[in-house]
């Protein structure tokens, strides 16, 4: 395919435009999979900006985002499609009178009928859409094996309309918080790329640039101190996104610095767990000023 | 480029023909490529486990550093023990022959000629010892009282167990209301869903995944636990069981044997390392790495036995019974030691796995393996 972006610099490029700053790996990873149509699998902690890939990518290449938001139990005819089977019902009571041939069934099953969800949408839109498959690790294995099946063909039989394929495959963007591991088959259809969470400087950056009312000295402190308290073993670790908040916040109360004692008043903001909080709290002079 | 990939497969990672495809075209497409874009492409393509992120950092390092790889310097920490040196380990083994039949001096196997008959009536005349014998240890049990309880494990019968699956199935009675089915009734009767059509969940056997450990300070047990994965073989084509000292084998071909002494005879001659030390970590990473695509262990009741008295590093053991965890439905771990009322989970290598077991239990007597046999098949 024509590559979509010239080179991992354009990519990079772009995205910093769409206010998200990617690291070169990930950059890099994105360009490949736009350029050999492979689907990118991400992978990393909660909160490092895996779904806000998708959403940027789809923003920038002015593609229409289909999320497929995974849970347990969900299955093909949530996934794929599934028969309006009021509107059937309807329209074969409304039909009655006349002759139940082979015709009418013919209608009865016709796309009219078919209720689209995100997998056969994403089919039909082809590449005018950017696929998100969120949270793969929440479905169950055998849902993973359909998956499989439809991403390495990118087209689906419905029994009663035909098969339906995408004339180019849409750019696909798989998440997993790695509650499970996925199965080898799936993962070697993919790109693979494991968000870590930013360095100092890039969440730095990427407080300026998502809170742009924070200050230059809030947002380091505060980068600073996020990544403190990922050094100490809490149960939920704050991700990018919470650093953000916490950002926003501190700005909002009015504060060019951080304080101990704001910093206790809005540790909500970043801790969202009630063993965390308590485990931070006496030593949160530590965390916000740094020396030991 | 194709060198890297089968260097890192000489490493012991996966890496099939298929990834060093993709990572050659994805190399091509980033052309002209730097150093970085080769280390990131490899990155996306070759591997696809944070746990592996590490090692290729080594191995690339290596490998576009030198040129060609240094291998014993980066030769991951584990495989530095040579088969030889491990094999100091072990304790004398001259006598193996015999103590491989055996399994260990107090465990000896029934007659050749002991017939089944015969073993109903000996379990008939001692019927008041079958008490006795099912809650007493395995390890203070007398010769009389091993036949018994061998010949009563054998007797155990196992229901493999059963989860519900997606797919449903037509059914007359069932509890989802299957709409596409009663609309094509429907056309029958001019649209009239006079019919209605039901479905209900299809049930799948879920797989049995035995781990038991056959090291020296398990000798009293292992015998018995054996004898176990052999009745539990009976219960269903899903099972699969591993023996593990220092290292792994799979003997479920040889359980599948009807004759158990044929079985363990036969489990014998194979492994190698019978009352040897004892490298639990090292013996779930050969499995997960080894076997986890072969053998079912995704969804499984996974059973591990084993005192664990690590040997090796607690810090392996934590990251595979972890990644054990991930895999399967339920990890249960039947450790003997438990059955003393004293015992205490202390040890470097069991305190290191139990965040991660979903069920601990004893085995070391008749009755609690019987539990055992119970809790599966829930």
């Amino acid at each position: 395919m024509g590559a979509v972006f010239e080179s991992v610099d354009a990519v990079a490029e772009a995205l910093r435009g769409a206010s998200y700053l990617p690291d070169r790996g990930l950059a890099t990873a994105i360009h490949l999979s736009l350029a050999l149509d492979k689907p990118l699998l991400l992978e990393g902690e909660a909160g490092v900006g895996k779904t806000e890939v998708a959403k940027t990518l789809a923003a920038l290449l002015d593609r229409n985002l289909i999320r497929l938001q995974c849970y347990e139990g969900i299955d093909a005819s949530q996934a794929l499609y599934e028969w309006n089977y009021s509107r059937q019902l309807l329209a074969v009571r409304a039909l009655r009178e006349e002759e139940a041939s082979d015709a009418l069934v013919h209608d009865v099953f016709g796309p009219e009928f078919l209720v689209e969800r995100p997998l056969l949408a994403a089919i039909r839109a082809g590449d005018r859409a950017v696929l998100l498959v969120d949270e793969l690790d929440r479905a169950d294995d055998e849902f993973e094996a359909f998956l499989l099946e439809v991403l390495s063909e990118f087209a689906v039989t419905i029994p009663e309309v035909g098969r339906i394929a995408a004339e180019r495959p849409p750019a696909v963007v798989i998440t997993s918080n790695r509650t499970r591991e996925l199965h080898d088959a799936l993962k070697r259809r993919c790109l693979y790329h494991w968000i870590d969470h930013p360095t100092i400087e890039r969440e730095v950056a990427i407080v300026r640039l998502r809170a742009p009312e924070a200050t230059e000295q809030l947002a380091h402190q505060v980068a600073e101190a996020v990544a403190r308290m990922r050094t100490m073993t809490l149960a939920k670790p704050p991700g990018v996104a919470e650093t953000i908040d916490w950002a926003h916040a501190l700005a909002f109360v009015g504060n060019g610095s951080l304080d101990v004692q704001t910093a206790e008043d809005t540790l909500g903001m970043v801790l969202k767990d009630h063993e965390d909080i308590e485990l931070v709290r006496p030593v949160l002079p530590r965390v916000v000023a740094g020396d030991a | 480029m194709v060198g890297f990939g089968r260097y890192l497969r000489r490493l012991g990672m996966p890496v099939g023909p298929g990834r060093v495809l993709s990572f050659v075209r994805a190399v091509a497409a980033l052309a002209p490529a730097g150093r970085d874009d080769v280390y990131w492409a490899g990155r996306a393509t070759l591997i696809s486990r944070h746990d592996l992120i590490e090692d290729y950092d080594v191995a690339f390092g290596a490998w576009f550093q030198a040129g060609r790889p240094v291998s014993i310097a980066i030769e991951p920490a584990d495989r530095a023990s040579t088969p030889a040196a491990r094999r100091e380990e072990l304790p004398d083994r001259d006598d193996l022959e015999v103590r491989v039949g055996t399994t260990s001096a107090r465990w000896r196997p029934l007659d050749d000629d002991d017939e089944p008959g015969e073993e109903e009536a000996a379990i008939g005349i001692v019927a008041s010892d079958v008490a006795v014998v099912r809650n007493k240890s395995f390890d203070e049990l007398t010769e009389d009282e091993q036949r018994t309880a061998a010949a009563l494990i054998r007797r155990l019968r196992l229901r493999a167990p059963h989860r519900s699956s997606r797919r449903t199935r037509p059914a007359a009675k069932g509890q989802r209301f299957d709409l596409r089915q009663t609309l094509r009734r429907s056309l029958k009767t001019e649209g009239e869903p006079l019919k209605r059509a039901w479905r209900t969940q299809r049930t799948r056997q879920r797989p049995i995944v035995l781990i038991l450990d056959v090291s020296g300070s398990m000798a009293p047990y292992s015998r018995a636990l054996l004898l176990f994965a052999h009745a539990a073989m009976a219960s269903g084509t899903r099972v699969e069981a591993f023996v593990f000292g220092t290292e792994l084998s799979r003997v479920t071909p040889m359980l599948r044997q009807r004759d158990a002494e044929e079985a363990l005879r036969r489990i014998g001659e194979t492994v190698s390392d019978w009352e040897g030390g004892t490298r639990i970590g090292d013996s779930l990473r050969q499995l997960l790495d080894g076997w986890s695509q072969r053998t079912a262990l995704r969804g499984a009741e996974v059973v591990v036995c084993s005192d664990g008295l690590e040997r090796g590093d607690p810090e392996v053991l934590a990251t595979q019974i972890e990644r054990l965890h991930r895999l399967a439905h339920r990890v249960v771990w039947v450790n003997p030691l438990k059955g003393s009322p004293r015992y205490e989970p202390l040890a470097r290598g069991i305190a290191a796995a139990l965040p991660f077991i979903d069920e601990f239990m004893a085995g070391h007597n008749l009755h609690s393996l019987e539990e055992l046999g119970d809790l599966l098949t829930r």
